[in-house]
């Protein structure tokens, strides 16, 4: 196992199975069910049912507002479900698992009196790790981010950038299990934002499970293995982010030389004549349930004459769209600076 | 599995030692402390200038003195008489000064004197006539009236013979010093308590104000860090506390002869001071947790600032409950504010002072230790829920109660 940046995730050794897990289901870090709360009678998550396997990437993706922060919180004991269960690592009481969990908030805060190393080791100092071991672990880290200046430095002094390098290291300091992750992106530019990704798949490759809310499809597209839609305070969808995308078909896109012929019965209802260019005739159609195969051979046989064919998967945020809806998708758009989509 | 989650949290006390190591040096280490350190010892020198500037004051204004304008004769018997009564007997009467007996109307050499009369006696010894301001009649009639029936008296004035024999304690005088003894430790507590204790209002708007609360409230349970912040305070008052006392027993080593001696408190002075300490630290916990609870609710320094009046005033009250227990200790005043957890303290180092026996400060201590507890632990659960929003929403008493009735049923 590749070691990085000496954030060894603590031995699994002490880790409890949630009680009834089988032998062939990877073990649960976070299993919740139906959790509710209620802002001053106002809904502001409605049942969230959320499972997280242990060593996963793991995404909660939501326009602002929609309930993530407070879901995050609610699984972190920070704040109490109105109803519902959690299980965090094994317990139904996140703050008996604390040492085994880190946790970035949305809203950065640190000490600004407080020296940079001295700033880490509290951090960790919170989590169970002696003073002195955070301070070693705290200026290594620093180091390791080309951060060394900074260690005796007051955090007043230090960048925005600086200052929440600081934070992700003091969250991570204590080699936790868990990392959780609230909008870690937001604020920092493209170049940090690599670093920060490329931090989190090496923390996965340990072993330790990340969760982390986002608003950026992107993010969640490129990391995670498993993400949880979040609008409204529901979560319409939970589960592998191909099964995401899996709920809209793929599109066929076909060009062939003939317009018409007895090949045109072979094509879904739904096709669609798109525009000509050089020659071609341009289609488009949702892949059917039976494959792609019957259609090729009726089109071969029906001598259409096929110029090109593709088969594109929707992107996850086509998916987002199909699942949360129009209104929770333009909201998330709207959150974003700008959209680095990528669709395969 | 409890083993597995025992080794997954922090123990409480260590989770507060965490919060408290930091904040006790976070405001050790700032500059501002210093300030702290100073300010209780600007009103001591503010007190020394206004006593010394008081004291010039009073040595410039001369001592009102009784003008003597009687007839040669009887102003040299009157003289006589004056010195036999406060140099021989050590009576307490006005000066004097002779003045011509033809010095003119009295009311006019008052009005126009420069040499501090405050009033005149003219006329004769037969028929003597005071004359000065309403007040100043008043003030003097009687020891001029002594020194006129004196002069004209037949008998010569002979020295009494009178045997006298210091006794070197009375219990009159014990009670009377060990009730000042408790009074002046109330004062002190109070006013220590209010020195410092005020501070405590304000010692979560750092963390609510940076986001770190959210940092804490992950990681550690919310009772932690109350209970860390709060003897992180009273770590620094001890502190403080130290610093000043110092600065006091240098003073009053350096006045010891003039001071007057206290009487010992009923447990003795060791023991007395011992149980301040103790009280003082019982006040700040049980006050502090109270101050912590209602200042984090506020969201800004001025909202704190805001409620620091209505807290002193609480404060204030407090003192006058316990003043009321020295005054009357077996009365329902002196039992409401020894049991009462935030005048307990008061009342019961004012029993130290007056009665002797440590069994009632034992338990005293352990009530109010109960009573901190209970403080700390509803701060906390108020603080989780009103600005946490964290908690189950509070369900109607009914609801509550039919929830609790078909539970015994089942």
């Amino acid at each position: 196992m590749e070691q990085v940046l000496g954030l060894r995730p603590q031995s699994d050794d002490t880790a409890a199975e949630p009680s009834g897990a089988s032998v062939s289901a990877p073990p649960l870090a976070i299993e919740a069910r139906g959790l509710v709360k209620r802002f001053n009678g106002a809904l502001a998550v409605d049942g969230v049912d959320i499972a997280v396997p242990t060593g996963s990437i793991y995404g909660i993706l939501g326009p602002n507002g929609a309930g993530k922060t407070t879901t995050l919180r609610m699984l972190l004991g920070i704040i109490d479900p109105d109803a519902g269960t959690r299980r965090i690592l094994g317990s139904d009481r996140p703050h008996d698992m604390a040492r085994a969990i880190g946790y970035l908030p949305e809203e950065r805060g640190l000490y600004p009196s407080m020296k940079a190393v001295e700033a880490i080791a509290f951090m960790g100092s919170l989590r169970g790790l002696p003073l002195r071991e955070g301070r070693k672990r705290g200026r290594a880290l620093l180091e390791e981010h080309g951060l060394a200046h900074a260690a005796e430095k007051q955090i007043r002094h230090l960048s925005k950038g600086m200052a929440q390098t600081v934070q992700l290291i003091g969250t991570l300091v204590h080699r936790p299990r868990l990392v959780v992750l609230d909008e870690p992106f937001s604020g920092l530019d493209a170049i940090n934002q690599g670093k920060l990704e490329g931090m989190i798949r090496r923390l996965a490759a340990q072993g330790t499970t990340v969760i982390f809310s986002t608003h950026v499809i992107a993010h969640a597209e490129r990391l995670c293995e498993q993400i949880a839609i979040i609008a409204g305070g529901k979560v319409p969808f939970a589960g592998g982010v191909d099964e995401a995308r899996d709920r809209i078909p793929a599109q066929v896109r076909l060009e062939t030389r003939a317009g018409d012929g007895r090949w045109r019965s072979a094509l879904p209802a739904d096709a669609r004549a798109e525009h000509k260019t050089g020659g071609g005739h341009w289609w488009s159609f949702a892949l059917p349930d039976s494959g792609i195969e019957p259609l090729l051979k009726a089109l071969i046989e029906g001598e259409a004459g096929i110029l090109s064919l593709s088969i594109e998967r929707a992107g996850l945020h086509d998916a987002f769209v199909h699942i949360a809806g129009e209104a929770a998708a333009r909201a998330l758009q709207d959150d974003q600076p700008e959209r680095s989509g990528t669709r395969s | 599995m409890t083993q597995t989650r025992r080794a997954e949290r922090l123990p409480l006390w260590q989770a507060a030692y965490v919060i408290a190591r930091r904040d006790f040096l976070a405001i050790l280490l700032s500059k501002t402390f210093l300030f702290f350190l100073l300010g209780p010892l600007f009103p001591i020198v503010v007190g020394g200038l206004a006593g010394t500037i008081g004291s010039q004051v009073r040595d410039s204004v001369e001592t009102p003195v009784l003008g003597i304008m009687l007839p040669a004769d009887d102003a040299v018997q009157l003289v006589a008489t004056h010195h036999q009564l406060t140099a021989g007997l050590n009576v307490d009467l006005p000066h004097i000064r002779q003045l011509p007996e033809n010095a003119g109307d009295p009311r006019t050499v008052l009005r126009n004197n420069d040499a501090g009369l405050a009033a005149i006696l003219s006329g004769t010894l037969a028929n003597p006539v005071l004359t000065g301001s309403p007040a100043q009649l008043e003030r003097w009639r009687g020891e001029v009236s002594l020194l006129l029936a004196e002069t004209r008296s037949e008998r010569p004035l002979e020295p009494l013979s009178l045997g006298l024999e210091a006794a070197a304690d009375s219990t009159a005088d014990r009670q009377s010093g060990r009730l000042t003894v408790a009074q002046g430790a109330q004062l002190l507590l109070f006013l220590l308590s209010m020195l410092l204790a005020g501070m405590v209002l304000s010692n979560l708007v750092e963390e609510k104000g940076n986001k770190i609360i959210e940092i804490l409230a992950a990681a550690i349970p919310m009772d932690a860090v109350f209970l860390g912040k709060l003897f992180a305070m009273l770590a620094i008052s001890f502190v403080g506390i130290l610093v000043w006392g110092g600065v006091a027993a240098v003073a009053l080593y350096a006045a010891r002869d003039i001071l007057p001696v206290f009487p010992d408190p009923a447990v003795g002075w060791p023991a007395f001071l011992a149980l301040f300490v103790l009280y003082f630290a019982m006040n700040y916990l049980l006050l502090g947790s109270i101050f912590l609870a209602i200042g984090s609710l506020a969201a800004t320094v001025r909202e704190v600032q805001t409620l620091s009046m209505p807290v002193t005033m609480s404060q204030v009250l407090i003192f006058f409950l316990a003043g009321m227990a020295v005054a009357d200790p077996d009365g329902l005043a002196g039992w409401f504010a020894t049991v009462f957890p935030l005048s307990s303290p008061y009342a019961l180092l004012a029993h130290g002072a007056v009665q002797p026996g440590l069994g009632l400060h034992a338990l005293g201590l352990a009530w109010q230790a109960l009573w901190v507890a209970i403080f700390i632990k509803a701060g906390a659960a108020l603080f989780r829920r009103r600005v946490m929003q964290s908690g189950a929403p509070r369900r109607p008493l009914l609801e509550r109660l039919r929830g609790r009735r078909a539970r015994g049923a089942a």
